[in-house]
């Protein structure tokens, strides 16, 4: 899996890629794109699904995990719905034609 | 530094809980001020670099959310600059991550281009191409000590450094570890905090550990510094081998400040808190405090500042600048920032009713580095 064929594209993701919905405050370190979409034939990990959609964005990563590969505290990336901490955390599985959303926590003053 | 009899122009930049704001001010006296930038990210850093015939505005930004990282600007905050791969970050093998920028200290006008930070995990970081990239200083970071440093109530910091602008020595301090030195540019440390007590622990005069708050060098007297600690104000005239006291006559002997004059001798500025246990200005009359001889007696200065004041001032939320006389500025937790032009006689109010002041940072620049004043937007 490669950043290669990201399109920017909106709407319903090809049942042959996965796409990666940015929070608005994001998308200026992704070129202004709100959707990241990657080509996938089989399932793959939100890690590496991540690695591939911000392989050309590195300022747009380090938002999103640190230097040791971690998700930051207060990002919350959902699978059809769900929290990945919940999950398998960054080795939980998004299959083609899924999304993967990131929204960060609201808390704090 | 910048020559300051053909100043023109002043700049003052204010890192604070939620933002960065920055003033200008032709005499120190009105300003205009512009912001915030960075909204709703902390900005606990500021480095104003005016060497290399520019003014460039480093800032250490972090937000709760999408972490830390260092923007640079070049045309007082107009446009700012994100290096693409960060300019300061853990590499590879240290398995960790960088939490906070507590320090971004241009070095000597011999040395241009060379900038170094201090960051928390406790670490110090030099950069040669003017800020943009910084590389882990590793002879701190794989130092034996580096386990049983503590980390403060503020996080665990390298938050001073000293840099001796002829040769290649470099002391820092850190919450909780005391003071370091180095005679040889950064390759090897060795604690020096004779002198220093670190009464809460159970040996008070510990090799290291001490919870050394803020250090400075005496700009004109070779191999003399001053320390504000975690109670005590202390005075080292041996490059830090030893350290002596030099709270008597200061109205208490804890606070976060250390400021030290661009080139007079033995003229250093605190500003003391009551106590470890209720961090007010004493009697909530809030004083900036100026020896003019080493330590040996202090002035109190409060014209200008508003009686009472109840919020503190946090080690890097105080500077001067190398103007003549020095100014000297400082921002309170509740978010008032004063201004002197005459190293603390008189004091003036920039800006109020912001959130906490974390950092200021002051230069006088030339008239050729400025762009168009920003105007006060009220």
């Amino acid at each position: 899996m490669s950043a290669d064929g990201m399109t920017g594209a909106k709407g319903e993701p090809a049942d042959t890629a996965i796409s990666v919905i940015l929070p608005s405050v994001l998308q200026p370190l992704a070129g202004g794109q709100s959707i990241l979409t990657a080509p996938a034939e089989a399932a793959v990990t939100v890690g590496s699904l991540l690695d591939a959609v911000t392989g050309d964005y590195p300022a747009l990563s380090r938002r999103l995990r640190d230097e040791t590969g971690a998700v930051r505290r207060y990002v919350n990336i959902y699978v059809n719905g769900n929290e990945i901490r919940r999950l398998q955390g960054l080795a939980t599985t998004v299959a083609p034609g899924q999304e993967l959303l990131i929204i960060q926590s609201v808390a704090g003053g | 530094m910048g020559v300051m009899a053909t100043a023109e122009s002043y700049v003052l930049a204010i890192g604070t809980k939620k933002g960065l704001w920055i003033a200008t001010s032709p005499d120190r006296k009105d300003w205009s001020v512009s912001g915030p930038h960075f909204l709703m990210s902390e900005i606990p850093s500021i480095g104003i670099d005016t060497r290399a015939g520019r003014t460039r505005i480093l800032v250490g930004v972090r937000s709760e959310h999408w972490g830390p990282t260092v923007f640079h600007s070049d045309d007082l905050g107009a446009s700012w600059n994100e290096p693409e791969n960060g300019a300061i970050t853990f590499p590879d093998g240290t398995d960790a991550a960088l939490e906070r920028i507590w320090q971004i200290h241009p070095d000597a006008d011999s040395r241009p281009g060379v900038v170094w930070a201090g960051c928390e995990p406790i670490s110090v970081w030099k950069s040669t191409d003017g800020g943009e990239h910084f590389e882990l200083n590793r002879g701190l970071w794989d130092h034996p000590h580096r386990s049983e440093w503590g980390a403060g109530y503020g996080g665990a910091a390298a938050h001073s450094i000293v840099v001796d602008p002829t040769g290649d020595k470099v002391h820092v301090a850190m919450s909780t570890g005391g003071v370091y030195r180095s005679l040889d540019g950064g390759t090897s440390w060795e604690p020096r905090n004779k002198g220093i007590s670190a009464y809460f622990m159970p040996d008070p005069n510990p090799e290291f550990g001490q919870c050394v708050h803020k250090i400075a060098a005496d700009a004109a007297v070779g191999g003399r510094l001053y320390a504000q600690n975690h109670h005590g104000v202390y005075r080292s005239d041996d490059d830090a081998e030893s350290w002596e006291s030099i709270a008597d006559g200061l109205p208490a002997d804890f606070g976060f400040v250390m400021l030290t004059h661009p080139r007079r001798a033995g003229t250093a500025w605190v500003i003391p808190l009551k106590a470890d246990g209720e961090r007010i200005p004493p009697d909530g009359k809030l004083a900036v405090h100026r020896t003019d001889d080493a330590g040996a007696s202090w002035k109190r200065l409060d014209d200008g500042l508003p009686d009472p004041e109840y919020n503190a001032v946090l080690r890097d939320a105080a500077c001067v600048d190398e103007a003549e006389p020095a100014g000297v500025y400082f921002g309170t937790r509740g978010g008032s920032v004063y201004a002197s032009a005459d190293e603390g006689e008189h004091f003036s109010e920039v800006a109020s009713h912001l959130p906490d002041v974390l950092c200021v940072r002051a230069a006088a620049v030339s008239a050729a580095q400025v762009p168009p004043l920003p105007r006060r937007h009220d």
